[in-house]
């Protein structure tokens, strides 16, 4: 359990005032200057040795990904990017973040493009984040005006811009190539890598992309020690990290806890427990919709790290932990998990573009139970073969769902076709939307 | 540090360059990889992932044409990387994509156009199922408008984005796009117009599939039915390598093919559409004008007025050929004229000052010839264009250009103010401009720094009464700017006349005493000249040839055949062997697709025969008689498919007569671009490209 006076985001549920006088007394922008004076290098050690992996839902270390950009500035100017583009179905930690700590990201930005030696960062913000926006470009005024941005930003002598880019709301501008695409003014389409973004990203130029909440606890790593940070959770899953927990618990909420606690005692502790008790949890999808669902008796046990849930084939992803009870038709739930990827994906590359219409229309009889039983391993292998045979990871993304479906609720599948047939009308518990 | 990289593909061990892509390197193994988006022309999308393969270790199947060989870090171990193109992992990746690509494909092959020719049909045989798993019901997408040239059956388009690429990198307009995504991505054309490039046939080929094909082909024929003849084109000057397609006595459709060094495999719109042309306004017998109306005649009787017609002083005959003439036909025509004591012919029906200097001598060959060659445009790295409009003239030339502009060659133009699809310096609209284009101008201080420098002058500068003055001038500006120099010869000019450069090599042009065009055509209305030759020539104000007898040999009713008193009817291109020389002077040869129409002959068998009528028979009695002639007399038709570049000759600019120059802009002789030849103007296609080019809205039929 983490203690209150190791939380990094003071403010997350905006009982404070967001904008810069409240945030300094929170401990945003203290010392800035001291912290880059000790130069790029120590930066990016320290953020190595505090083990912090990407928010964003792959996990890749951020230490090691700011050593990627190069060590010198040479005709090619660096930018660092901010996905704040945060789409995934169950995440809100990163609107929190925007909304009620806008300056731990300024700063955050601040440090990381010094660190890389980006002189510009671009922070690419959800088209649906009106009040977000409106918070962030106050923030970034203020932050101009105390000097703290901007030529030579807090007095280090670094000269440093940051700009708030608005999108138009589509998911697939949360891939991070697709993002540099979409904030070059083009249609949001990934592109094909190599070359990776740091050797050619935004405009052909090295460019790092990091999610919302790496880059925003930056500062506060750098401030409190790697070893600080690197204290909770488990080794190679250190940190806290923000939680957002929603579906059927008594009390949805993000929480900043400690990785790697027990999923049980997130919820238990945090959102007041399942909804009937914990002997009503039917299934949890962990981190956002693009995980695979991990049935109870996984989620009795499982810690909420990257590698536990690698284990059981899932994975931390964003962890937007959805709780699903008994009452939950969990067919419908990936048939409306799949009609969505449907929807968003970009239509480049054809596995995902025409699997993921196929596997939403199946799975829409399933909900029905208008379906031959051979098709569940038809489905299975449609989903195979859109998996890691597209551009970008949303191939994955839609497939990975319908495999945790069918890994561990098959039966459930196969009842629901063998009771349509015999045509007695399914019963099922009350349908209540995760609200 | 090499430039290869060794690896192994499905055991078999190759040493890739670099820069080659996996996909290039397992081919260069031996392998076979299928695909769709790829194309070598293109940029690289990698998205319909046809072509992927297993690369030992990888987590994922990788897209072989998106992985530079170059990217893949040598392994820890030092052994050569192993791809695999026939693994397990790889041939289910395949067998997903064509299941992907087929599910939403309406499968009618038996009613496609593109059957027999299309990839997806090919691969599915490799690659598909014998059933389909897929039971919902298939997209269907709307049609889209893309103009009176490309048809579409958007159901069938897979999204490889082949045409998306091609309009914006070599065409260079950006109006086709993907709209929407996912499932609902759909091609289409801006706002549903159609292209307004000069090569948006080329879309056709690119498309793997069947939902972008030829709209006046439809439904005409089957690949399988068609004979198929490679020829050369001769729409423009530059030769393009063609094929005609043709079933029985009809050409159904052309389509480029490949030639590195003149179009790659591109070629204009009026070259691949003109097709419709062959088969309409044709001359199919002789006719002979009685009574001031054209009567249908015998061979005989037509031949007999014509030697007639030639009985006269060999002053009073003027003899013109055409843009389409071939060369044995101007070398007939030429000999017979000598044998006549014919001093008046000339092949410069747009009154280029070429091939002559004002006093009668003949210019050294290198003063008309796109002497950098084509290929030369690659290397190029100044560029300046002098009353030309490429994009009109020679539109796959053009997008050589675009090219060289891509690679951020710097490019300047002195003339009219046109979009070539490509930004340009703009220097000025005609001679004034010329003259200021010396040292410390900047364009023609890049020209000095540069490696090789190129000018290219188009007829637009050279047809003018001034044309011999703008030669002088041009030439002088390019060899001050170094544009002559060891290994290369920047001073370019572009034709428009597949004809103009046999007929200036072989001297199709007045001798001393003789008239020029404008002398013929003045001569004519004042009675001086009382019998006139047409070659194929219809691009001369006819109405103006006064009350001179006019024999007009050609394969088209157009101009030349309206005034004329005899005519012969010839073969159009695709119905003879003929020689051509483009403007590079590349000697190329066209060959028979079909038969002429009727009772039309070859051109230079009906000179042959009408020698014999006027009684100077002619001494050649055989096509390979006449062109071992032609060898002989002028050796540049020696050689066969060689541009000779700076290997054509020495003599040192400036060429052309100094003069004074005139004020008046340089404006481009192509009017229209539809509509530049007898075959063209016959064509329904072409006619309705023209109108919507001149912005006259296609007539609808009420439904």
């Amino acid at each position: 359990m983490l203690l209150d006076k190791d939380r990094i985001f003071t403010n997350l549920y905006g009982r404070h005032d967001f904008r810069l006088e409240a945030a300094k007394q929170r401990g945003a922008w203290n010392s800035t200057k001291e912290l880059m004076q000790f130069g790029p290098e120590w930066i990016c050690d320290q953020i190595k040795a505090s083990g912090l992996r990407g928010r964003g839902g792959a996990g890749f270390p951020t230490g090691l990904k700011w050593t990627f950009m190069p060590k010198v500035v040479k005709d090619r100017p660096h930018y660092l990017v901010v996905n704040a583009d945060e789409s995934e179905p169950g995440t809100c930690k990163d609107r929190d973040i925007m909304r009620h700590d806008p300056h731990l990201l300024i700063e955050g930005c601040l440090i990381a493009s010094f660190a890389m030696r980006a002189s510009k960062c671009y922070i690419y913000l959800r088209g649906e984040y009106i009040r977000e926006r409106e918070c962030l470009e106050e923030a970034i005024a203020e932050a101009y005006k105390a000097g703290l941005v901007g030529k030579n930003a807090c007095g280090s002598g670094f000269d440093f811009d940051i700009y708030c880019h608005h999108g138009a709301g589509a998911y697939i501008c949360g891939e991070e190539t697709a993002l540099l695409e979409s904030l070059e003014g083009k249609k949001g389409q990934p592109r094909l890598k190599p070359p990776f973004p740091a050797n050619a990203g935004l405009y052909g130029c090295p460019t790092t992309v990091n999610n919302v909440e790496s880059i925003a606890v930056a500062p506060t790593i750098l401030r409190r020690g790697a070893s600080w940070f690197a204290g909770f959770g488990r080794p190679n899953n250190t940190g806290t990290k923000v939680f957002c927990v929603s579906g059927h618990v008594e009390r949805p909420c993000n929480i900043e806890e400690e990785m790697s606690i027990p999923l049980k005692t997130l919820i238990e502790e945090h959102c007041g427990g399942v909804r009937g008790g914990w002997s009503n949890l039917k299934a949890i999808i962990p981190g956002g919709s693009s995980v695979p669902m991990i049935p109870k008796d996984i989620c009795d046990t499982v810690l909420m790290d990257f590698d536990a849930l690698r284990d059981v084939k899932s994975g931390l992803g964003t962890a937007a932990v959805i709780v699903m009870d008994k009452s939950t038709d969990l067919v419908r739930a990936i048939a409306r998990i799949a009609y969505f990827y449907k929807h968003e994906s970009c239509g480049q590359c054809t596995p995902c573009r025409e699997g993921t219409g196929w596997m939403w229309r199946v799975l829409e009889r399933m909900v029905k139970g208008e379906a031959e039983v051979s098709e569940i391993d038809t489905l299975l292998d449609v989903a195979s073969q859109v998996e890691g045979h597209t551009i970008c990871a949303l191939g994955d993304a839609a497939a990975w769902p319908i495999q945790g479906l069918i890994r561990h609720f098959r039966q459930e599948i196969e009842d629901r076709i063998t009771n349509y047939r015999q045509g007695r009308p399914h019963v099922q518990g009350h349908t209540l939307a995760a609200e | 540090m090499t430039d290869t990289v060794k690896l192994v593909v499905d055991g078999v061990a190759v040493d890739a360059p670099k820069t080659y892509t996996l996909l290039q390197a397992c081919e260069l193994a031996g392998a076979e990889i299928p695909r769709f988006c790829y194309h070598e022309r293109l940029s690289i999308a990698g998205n319909c992932r046809m072509c992927l393969v297993d690369w030992v270790g990888a987590p994922k199947p990788i897209a072989s044409c998106a992985q530079t060989v170059g990217d893949m870090a040598p392994k820890k171990d030092g052994t050569p990387h192993e791809i695999s193109t026939k693994s397990p992992r790889a041939i289910k990746a395949r067998n997903g994509v064509m299941e992907f690509l087929l599910i939403n494909h309406p499968l009618d092959c038996p009613i496609c156009d593109q059957g027999g020719e299309c990839d997806l049909q090919d691969q599915a045989m490799g690659y598909g199922r014998a059933a389909s798993r897929y039971g919902e019901n298939k997209r269907a997408v709307d049609d889209k408008y893309m103009g009176p040239l490309v048809k579409t059956i958007m159901t069938r388009c897979i999204q490889c984005t082949r045409c998306v690429r091609f309009a914006a990198e070599v065409a260079g307009v950006d109006e086709i796009g993907l709209a929407n995504r996912g499932e609902d991505a759909e091609i289409t054309t801006y706002l549903e117009k159609s292209l307004t490039s000069e090569l948006s046939g080329n879309v056709i080929d690119l498309c793997p599939v069947g939902a972008l094909t030829s709209k006046p082909y439809a439904f005409n024929a089957r690949p399988w039915e068609l004979r198929k003849t490679e020829s050369i084109d001769v729409m423009d000057a530059l030769g393009s390598a063609i094929r005609v397609d043709a079933r029985g006595p009809t050409v159904m459709r052309i389509l480029p093919r490949v030639n590195e060094e003149i179009n790659e495999e591109w070629i204009s719109d009026k070259t691949r559409f003109v097709w419709d042309g062959l088969g309409r306004q044709r001359l199919d017998k002789p006719y002979v004008r009685e009574n001031g109306a054209l009567k249908a005649a015998t061979w005989d009787a037509a031949l007999k007025r014509a030697a007639e017609m030639l009985k006269v002083s060999g002053d009073a005959i003027g003899v013109i050929a055409g843009d389409l003439a071939d060369a044995e036909s101007m070398k007939a025509a030429k000999d017979l004229a000598g044998s006549l004591g014919v001093k008046s012919i000339d092949c410069r029906q747009d009154g280029a000052k070429l091939g002559m200097a004002a006093d009668g001598s003949k210019l050294p060959r290198e003063s008309y010839l796109f002497n950098s060659t084509i290929m030369g445009i690659d290397e190029a790295d100044a560029i300046v264009l002098i009353g030309v409009n490429p994009r009109k003239e020679a539109a796959v030339l053009n997008a050589r250009l675009r090219k060289a502009w891509l690679r951020m060659v710097p490019i300047a133009l002195l003339g009219e103010r046109v979009d070539l699809t490509f930004d340009y310096n703009y220097l000025g609209t005609g001679p004034d401009s010329l003259k200021d284009l010396k040292a410390g101008h900047p364009v023609f201080d890049a020209l000095t720094n540069a490696k090789r420098p190129l000018i290219i002058v188009g007829q637009g500068a050279l047809t003018r009464s001034d044309g011999a003055a703008v030669l002088h001038a041009v030439s002088a500006m390019a060899a001050a700017a170094g544009a002559f120099k060891g290994g290369w010869n920047g001073f370019s000019v572009l034709h428009t006349a597949a004809s103009r450069v046999a007929g200036l090599d072989m001297g199709f042009l007045p001798s001393a005493g003789g008239k020029d065009v404008a002398g013929i055509i003045a001569g004519a209305q004042s009675g001086d000249i009382t019998t006139v030759l047409l070659l194929g020539a219809d691009e001369i104000d006819t109405s103006k040839l006064g009350r001179a007898n006019v024999i007009y040999i050609g394969s088209h009713g157009d101009n030349g055949a309206h005034r004329a008193d005899v005519i012969l009817p010839g073969a159009a291109y695709t119905e003879k062997s003929g020689t051509y020389v483009n403007t590079e002077g590349r000697v190329q040869r066209a060959q028979r697709a079909v038969a002429p129409k009727g009772d039309a002959r070859e051109d230079w068998a009906i000179i042959r025969a009408l020698s014999a009528y006027v009684g100077n028979t002619l001494p050649y009695d055989t096509l390979a008689q006449l062109r071992a002639k032609l060898g002989a007399d002028h050796n540049s038709f020696l050689g066969l498919d060689f541009a000779p570049g700076t290997h054509g000759g020495s003599v040192a600019p400036p060429y052309g007569t100094a003069g004074s120059l005139q004020s008046a802009a340089f404006t481009t002789p192509i009017k229209a671009f539809h509509l530049t030849n007898p075959i063209a103007r016959a064509s329904r296609t072409m006619a309705e490209c023209a109108e919507l080019a001149a912005g006259v809205s296609p007539a609808v039929a009420a439904e």
